[in-house]
């Protein structure tokens, strides 16, 4: 679903992807771990297309088409979302208006009509449930005024309805209690499906515990250095990162 | 212009009828007392009206054009434009929209606007299109049998003297402000409002106003009575475009809210804002202003987009006790368009209430600035006003200002100010985007979102209309 080969990017004149090469296959969960400055946050944008992240070298191919030659929103239609670290505030738009807005641009690119406004109403009201949060959120602006965990679990709901073929979750971790912890697993493991990969980008083993990973990659200095199964997670959790760097350096 | 051929167009004119000639006549550029007394018989106006026109114009010569505004254009040159046209000639319009230019047309489509009403629009030639001359309201048989009078003000002189003469300049007296007092001398047409005691007005009333012609000074005079008890509801402007060159506009409302009474006042204005370059444009110096006497209730909501410059504050005078006051307002300014543009509320009667919500957009290299004026008087005990002020800033070459002027000279009175001024982001931008939203959907929705408070004030397809023009006046500004 997913190969990037030798991914080089740039932020700000400043080199933070050095040769990266990842393969996903649909029906996976890969872990991606890493100390802080390690890339982990950029290699997300840089999927995702954020504007000013620039790719100096390497390619990446999502379902064989070339990924990096697509518009932001255009791998937004074709299935590609990112869960975001900090999402920013939208005032004055509401959540269900912007909720609505996306899955239409989605399905309007597969050709389909915009979604039915009472159906749709009832699928949303249906996540804010299983992302327990009240469902006065769906009128409220776009992460306006939400606590850090009430816009985690706003990005989740958002992964939740629009159903993404590859879905990268930037730390969505971080900062959550642990009943929100539970709630996000719960979410992703909804969302595991043969048919749709999914990439965890996370500082600790705890939400492995939850979720658990095909493939653990560890990335410093802007490549993978190390790569195995769940064992992985559970190593670094116990010696650090440290003997990693030593080890590759 | 000579005494000589100003007598004898005055004379011809009047041998032709003034109502029944459908040809255009214009006036010669330049404004002196002779071109006053000739708007005035040509309208066939009573001597009152005449003298009070003479007696504005001679204000008018004594004052200078006030220059406190946070706009910049370049000196208008008041001896060339022409104070009076009626109706041009069917000959000399486009004969249908394929003469009309393209891009004006695309606009119209992007709106969604009928065809026949594009047609009247671009001022092709069909019946229903005048300038200055107001035109035959529909409705005024359901309306009249409610007692309601609408009619343009220049029929009102002739039909309702009395109610014209009373209150006609008791809201804004001709000598106001420079522009109050050039629009009392020419004013052309406009709309004239009577509301009986205790009669809810059956519809909401609205006019378009068209400015056809070009180099036309575009002088309208509104007159809105709400007798005792009584509600209204007017609805002003549209939301298409207007095609035209610099053109000076200066208007002047005047509401009159008596006990008991409500005025709601809507306006959607989208004039001309000149092309992505700033050329041409129309300049707009607007007086706006209502009397509020005991218990009544007038408020102001406007959506702004239009005009290279707009200066315009419609205010509300609380004379009497437990009046209420309120303005909502959202102005957008693109490409070079510059707004200078609140309100005044001036509190006179005890426990008077007002309420202020002003939105900001600036795009392009547009300056937007508000200005807006609370005062408590001494006598005015227990009164209270809220003010929020709120700017949005689209790119980096915009400005947003906030003048407000606060004077509160009772001890007893509240006086709220909150104002913030933020910024689409391009994080925000970016949230859309990766959630499959494009740019000009995304930067739509986040200024619909900002003035989601003026939009509940507005009658409902109004609001829907209003969005789309927001949106359809943001295109291209975010690159």
């Amino acid at each position: 679903m997913l190969s990037i080969e030798n991914l080089r990017a740039t932020v700000a004149g400043k080199d933070i992807l050095n040769g990266l090469s990842l393969q996903v296959k649909a029906g996976e969960v890969h872990a991606i771990m890493g100390p802080n400055g390690s890339g982990k946050s950029t290699l997300g944008h840089v999927l995702a297309g954020r504007p000013g992240y620039e790719v100096t070298a390497g390619s990446v191919a999502f379902n064989g088409v070339d990924l990096l030659a697509m518009e932001t929103e255009e791998r937004a239609r074709e299935g590609l979302f990112l869960a975001f670290q900090y999402p920013v505030e939208i005032p004055g738009v509401s959540n269900m208006e912007f909720l609505k807005a996306a899955v239409d641009a989605v399905r309007a690119q597969r050709g389909e009509p915009p979604v039915d406004s009472v159906a749709f109403l009832k699928q949303a009201r249906a996540v804010c449930e299983q992302v327990s949060l009240d469902q006065s959120f769906l009128r409220r602006g776009v992460n306006e005024g939400f606590s850090g965990g009430e816009k985690k679990r706003n990005e989740l709901m958002q992964m939740l309805l629009l159903e993404p073929r590859l879905a990268i979750l930037d730390e969505t971790d971080s900062g959550l209690d642990i009943d929100a912890l539970q709630v996000v697993a719960d979410g992703v493991n909804h969302l595991r499906d043969p048919e749709r990969a999914i990439v965890l980008v996370t500082h600790y083993q705890r939400l492995l515990n939850h979720i658990e990973p095909d493939f653990v990659h560890v990335l410093a200095g802007g490549r993978i250095v190390k790569s195995g199964d769940k064992s992985l997670a559970l190593e670094l959790e116990a010696k650090g990162y440290g003997w990693l760097e030593e080890e590759v350096a | 212009m000579a005494q000589e051929s100003l007598d004898h167009l005055i004379r011809t004119e009047y041998a032709a009828g003034f109502t029944t000639d459908i040809e255009s006549d214009t006036l010669p550029p330049g404004l002196d007392e002779e071109v006053v007394a000739f708007i005035s018989s040509k309208k066939n106006e009573p001597d009152w009206l005449r003298a009070w026109r003479l007696e504005a114009y001679r204000g008018w010569r004594q004052m200078t054009e006030p220059a406190w505004a946070q706009v910049g254009y370049p000196q208008i040159d008041f001896d060339a434009v022409s104070y009076y046209s009626s109706p041009k000639a069917m000959a000399d319009r486009p004969q249908s929209l394929d003469e009309v230019d393209p891009e004006l047309l695309a606009t119209y489509e992007k709106l969604g606007i009928p065809l026949h009403e594009q047609e009247a629009l671009a001022g092709v030639a069909v019946d229903a299109v005048f300038d200055s001359v107001s035109v035959a309201t529909t409705f005024r048989h359901k309306l009249a049998e409610a007692g309601v009078i609408f009619c343009p003000i220049s029929e009102a002189v002739q039909t309702h003297p009395e109610l014209v003469r009373k209150y006609l300049g008791s809201v804004v007296p001709p000598r106001d402000n420079f522009y109050a007092a050039l629009n009392s001398a020419v004013f052309s047409d406009g709309s004239f409002v009577y509301i009986p005691k205790g009669v809810r007005c059956p519809m909401e009333l609205s006019t378009y106003f068209r400015i056809n012609e070009a180099k036309t000074g575009q002088f309208e005079r509104t007159l809105i009575i709400a007798d005792e008890g009584s509600y209204v509801s007017y609805l002003e402007g549209c939301t298409a475009p207007m095609r035209d060159e610099n053109q000076l506009h200066a208007a002047v409302v005047e509401l009159v809210a008596l006990d008991n009474a409500q005025i709601k006042y809507s306006t959607v204005q989208n004039w001309y804002p000149g092309d992505a370059e700033g050329r041409g444009g129309i300049y707009n110096f607007v007086t706006k202003r209502g009397v509020a006497h005991t218990n009544a209730h007038i408020s102001w909501t406007q959506v702004e987009t239009g005009s290279a410059v707009t200066w315009k504050y419609p205010s509300v005078i609380l004379r009497g006790d437990n009046s209420i006051g309120e303005f909502y307002s959202v102005a957008l300014t693109n490409n070079f368009q510059q707004a200078d543009t609140g309100t005044k509320m001036i509190h006179i009667g005890n426990n008077t209430r007002s309420t202020i919500i002003s939105k900001g957009i600036s795009a392009g290299r547009s300056s937007n600035a508000y200005r807006g004026l609370v005062r408590m008087s001494p006598r005015s005990s227990g009164s209270r006003n809220y003010t929020q002020c709120d700017s949005l800033l689209i790119g980096d070459r915009c400005a947003a200002h906030t003048f407000p002027y606060i004077e509160s000279r009772n001890p007893s009175a509240v006086v709220e100010h909150e104002a913030t001024t933020s910024k689409v982001s391009d994080d925000q931008l970016y949230l859309c985007q990766q959630r499959g939203i494009d740019t000009e959907k995304a930067v739509s929705m986040i200024v619909n979102g900002f003035c989601k408070e003026v939009f509940k004030e507005l009658p409902m397809e109004f609001a829907v209309e209003a969005g789309k023009l927001l949106e359809v006046s943001l295109e291209g500004s975010v690159g």
